[in-house]
């Protein structure tokens, strides 16, 4: 059973594979365990860069492709609900019609993304990637009557996914039963399944074959494997996965805007996420995704306490002044990749 | 079949007809047509830079041929990607080791048996549950005497190991034309046999057509039944090993006796 739902690939590391329960029960229980409205938001963000950050590891760790138009599967998602709500009114059959809508989008348009550039050098795929990145990003923000620019849309979804809708009058364990709650678990189970299917993928022999032609593509193409397709495959998949990544999103914070989805900032997010968890492991995701969503929430905060508990001393209230959260989120990262250049998955299992 | 002259020979498994490569001015593999049938151990000869790996690599297709063309089986390969062609069975190791060094000793070779059955777009079943594969790659490595390191990664092994899964990887991919590119290269004199055994029990297997680009001469005595000397990119020769052997141009293409003038 267990075995099945992690496609044979277990943590391989007492560690890792506490701290990887540990994130699972938070993020199944967070409600109750951190009641309040901004801890939720959080959880619910790290669900869903979860199953993202997957997406994008099948590709960059399993299939070593660079890609920077990660974001705009995501996007096209998030826009993809927003556009069916809009047209199609409040209801789960427009949220339905509307991700997969999003998902075909994303499949067809990574196909020719990479039947166009995945023949080339990864270099060259990595810089059309960019440039099919602004021009989406610009797009979205030109267009404004049809995605709303830059202001974004409002999606209307089902009440029952909203705080206005109460299930039960009593509050169960101190959490209300109403929209909200249904709504984190719409984002947790479906950003849940979306992992379990891209680690099936990745320990399924596809997913072998594109090890292999990370190792080593020039022998893989000697034993009989067709590259490009395996890649080309690879990136519909990961561009699937985002897509319906961002649906969730979409339908979470019920709006969707170039800032939430698009931006060149999410890109790099995501990368430093991949990076950060270990790549090439899925679980990497998981660590990644959670560290740094974490840290961009509360490390602010956290320096604010730290701030005023040094204020006697010279500088130091300085240094840590909330305002330089950028900074040492920076300094993290650069220790984290020079401490942990396999990630911390990779570490983890290294020493196990 | 497809020549009017010479009918009486077999059906050739591989054919290549004026097969040239020119990069720039230099050219590589000048206008060699010869033909290899099943059955046969054909050793290809010559001193370095003489292009042998060169016709390997326009053969296997990992280079394009200028001019000329390469049949298999009658059928023209000549532009034909080089998965295809491994697909129609034609079957390579390489003279540089070219292993996935970063996969386990097994998960080499499974991945060859897993391309030779065309199991590589199952995306939703478990690679590690697949029996059938894992115990046919076991006696793939058993052959080349490599059970005991089935679980170490490839870049854990040592320079002979390395060469004999680079053999397992072409045994386990079972293919029609068989080439071997120096296989015994760097390898020890006590591992190097493992190899030739191999070899020697392919050649009992009539149904394969079998290259072989290598240098030592007790090698090629007790392996080949016919043997091809390029040399400058040229076909210089073309026979039964002694009678080769012992001819001029071998004497001074080997030898490099350029003295010996016919």
């Amino acid at each position: 059973m267990l075995y099945r739902a992690l496609s044979g690939d277990f943590p391989r590391s007492v560690v890792l594979s506490v701290v990887l329960l540990a994130i699972l029960v938070g993020l199944a229980f967070a409600p109750f365990l951190f009641p309040g409205t901004r801890s939720l938001e959080t959880a619910a963000r790290i669900c869903i860069f979860i199953a993202l950050v997957a997406s994008y590891d099948l590709m960059l760790g399993y299939g070593g492709i660079v890609s920077f138009a990660h974001t705009v599967f995501f996007g096209i998602g998030a826009y993809g609900v927003a556009l069916a709500t809009a047209n199609l009114g409040r209801g789960f059959d427009a949220l339905l019609i509307g991700s997969l809508t999003g998902a075909v989008v994303a499949a067809v348009l990574a196909l020719l993304v990479a039947l166009f550039s995945l023949r080339v050098r990864a270099i060259f795929f990595a810089m059309i990637t960019l440039a099919v990145a602004s021009a989406v990003a610009v797009l979205v923000s030109q267009l404004s009557s049809i995605t709303g620019g830059e202001d974004g849309l409002n999606l209307l979804i089902p009440r029952e996914l909203t705080p206005a809708v109460k299930f039960a009058e009593e509050r169960f364990l101190g959490v209300r039963l109403n929209g909200k709650l249904l709504n984190y678990y719409l984002v947790f189970f479906g950003s849940l399944a979306l992992f379990l299917v891209l680690l099936r993928v990745v320990n399924s022999p596809f997913g072998r074959v594109l090890q292999a032609i990370r190792e080593n593509d020039f022998r893989a193409e000697a034993i009989g494997y067709r590259v490009v397709i395996y890649r080309t495959v690879a990136t519909c998949i990961a561009a699937v996965v985002a897509s319906l990544a961002g649906s969730l999103f979409a339908i979470w914070l019920r709006y969707v805007g170039p800032d939430t989805t698009l931006s060149l900032e999410i890109m790099i997010d995501i990368l430093l996420m991949v990076v950060i968890g270990g790549m090439g492991t899925m679980y990497g995701a998981v660590i990644g995704a959670t560290l740094f969503v974490i840290a961009q929430n509360y490390l602010q905060n956290l320096m604010g306490a730290a701030s005023e508990m040094t204020a006697a001393v010279p500088l130091l209230p300085h240094l840590l002044n909330p305002d330089r959260w950028l900074l040492w989120l920076g300094v993290l990262f650069v220790l984290s990749v020079y401490f942990f250049p396999t990630g911390v998955v990779g570490r983890l299992r290294g020493r196990a | 079949m497809e020549t009017t002259a010479t009918t009486t020979t077999t059906t050739a498994a591989l054919e290549t007809s004026d097969l040239t490569v020119r990069f720039g001015g230099h050219v590589a593999v000048n206008r060699v047509s010869c033909r290899f049938t099943p059955g046969e151990v054909t050793a290809i000869v010559g001193p370095n830079g003489a292009g042998k790996t060169t016709y390997f690599n326009l053969i296997s297709g990992q280079i394009a041929a200028s001019e000329g063309t390469v049949h298999l089986d009658g059928a023209d390969i000549t532009r034909m990607p080089v998965a295809e062609r491994t697909r129609l069975g034609i079957g390579r190791a390489f003279q540089l080791t070219n292993l996935f060094p970063n996969l386990s000793v097994l998960e080499n070779v499974r991945l060859v048996i897993q391309a030779r059955r065309h199991r590589g777009f199952s995306l939703l079943s478990i690679a590690d549950r697949q029996v059938a594969l894992i115990e046919e790659a076991h006696e793939v490595l058993g052959a080349v005497k490599l059970e005991d390191q089935a679980a170490q990664k490839v870049t854990e092994l040592s320079h002979g190991d390395q060469r004999k899964l680079e053999v397992a990887l072409l045994m386990a991919l079972d293919p029609r034309v068989y080439m071997f590119d120096e296989p015994t290269a760097g390898m020890s004199v006590d591992e190097a046999p493992v190899l030739l055994d191999l070899i020697a029990g392919l050649k009992a297997d009539t149904g394969r057509t079998i290259l072989l680009v290598e240098h030592k001469m007790d090698v090629i005595r007790s392996l080949a039944d016919r043997i091809v000397v390029l040399h400058n990119g040229k076909l210089a020769a073309d026979g039964a090993p002694d009678e080769v052997i012992a001819s001029d141009v071998v004497q001074e293409a080997y030898l490099g006796r350029s003295a010996v003038d016919a």
